[in-house]
């Protein structure tokens, strides 16, 4: 309705104008996520329906979340999982899941820094996972954009690695905000870096006081139990109460 | 550059509106960018001209409100404004403040004709 002089519905135009060609205020108050938003929460129903917990991983380029995945897998060794990776181009991360038996689609997002709800949910489709079973998605190396995006996963998972440094946290809070679990990788390199593990694990509590942290290195496997666990901890998590054994 | 893809979404939300209410031009766009969303105002202004090309808000001028954001010190209680993530708590000096607003992101309102 007009908000000038309250006729109809704005349909009479002159000259391609409203009739007195005022211009009139409305007021929306939508939220600019909320059609992401709409897919991941399909997603996120979808997924829980069949019993799939679905971790997404973000971190920055090279921080090792395709071998972390890899050797992941392979301990999971009792539990079905399936994996979406995301890059920019190139199916090479697709191809080392694949090498490990497991099924995995590749999402190229060309010029985009960030998976959304709604590229995810054909993955979905394609992937088919099984019920019971893991989704992992490798969101785009991107420490900035993916923060803001909700695929409909269970939890973000960040993995940072000690070579970079010890501020990554407080120079990129909206990841570390946005997570529930922090993986400080590459942890056998310590030795080598005048880096300081508490320090990493301070900046990023200072962030996020309740986020979980493990040291790991999926190269010696330090930390990989604790990693195991805390997925079993989150399946079981998601587990309706009836259904417990 | 994620701006980008959420000045698609205020185009899309836009051209909806218009649809619904039947106007035909956008002459002003409010919104509303809490002070800790993941959202650059410079970048979402550089995207926001390029992305209205060719919609009912081609030309549009851009208004952003920044609210300040608000946390709760998870220590001793305390409710303030954030300015950054990692700001301690003013009270009890705890670096413990969970955010609990001023990360929304939303159009307030349109001026049309």
């Amino acid at each position: 309705m007009c908000g000038t002089c309250g006729c109809g519905d704005g349909q009479v135009q002159i000259d391609g104008r409203h009739h007195h060609g005022d211009a009139r205020e409305i007021v929306l108050e939508r939220d600019i996520m909320a059609k992401n938003d709409g897919y991941a929460t399909a997603n996120r129903q979808r997924l829980r329906d069949g019993g799939i917990l679905a971790l997404n991983l973000v971190s920055s380029p090279g921080s090792g979340k395709t071998s972390l995945l890899v050797k992941t897998i392979e301990m999971l060794s009792d539990v079905a999982c399936s994996v979406i990776e995301g890059d920019q181009q190139t199916s090479h991360d697709a191809d080392r899941i694949r090498a490990t038996g497991a099924p995995a689609v590749q999402i190229n997002t060309g010029k985009g820094c960030h998976l959304d709800a709604h590229m995810v949910g054909h993955a979905v489709d394609d992937l088919a996972p099984l019920p019971g079973s893991i989704l992992f998605i490798e969101n785009v190396g991107n420490l900035v954009c993916p923060a803001g995006f909700d695929l409909g996963e269970a939890h973000k998972v960040v993995v940072l690695s000690v070579t970079e440094g010890e501020d990554k946290p407080l120079k990129y809070p909206d990841m570390f905000a946005a997570a529930d679990l922090a993986l400080i990788n590459k942890a056998d390199l310590l030795p080598h870096l005048d880096v300081d593990m508490d320090r990493i694990v301070a900046n990023a509590r200072r962030i996020n006081p309740k986020l979980d942290i493990i040291r790991i290195s999926a190269r010696t496997g330090e930390g990989m139990q604790d990693w195991l666990d805390w997925i079993r901890a989150a399946q079981a998590a998601m587990r309706p109460a009836t259904a417990a054994e | 550059m994620h701006e980008m893809s959420l000045c698609e979404n205020i185009r899309d939300i836009i051209q909806e509106q218009a649809a619904e209410s039947g106007f035909v031009r956008v002459n002003r766009v409010w919104l509303e960018v809490g002070a800790l969303s993941c959202v650059e105002p410079d970048a979402l202004r550089f995207g926001f001209d390029v992305v209205m090309r060719g919609s009912v808000a081609e030309g549009a001028a851009l208004e952003i409100a920044t609210p300040a954001a608000k946390g709760r010190c998870l220590a001793c209680g305390q409710v303030a404004v954030v300015a950054h993530r990692y700001d301690p708590c003013p009270a009890c000096g705890a670096v413990e403040m969970q955010v609990t607003q001023g990360d929304a992101l939303k159009i307030s309102k349109l001026e049309v004709v």
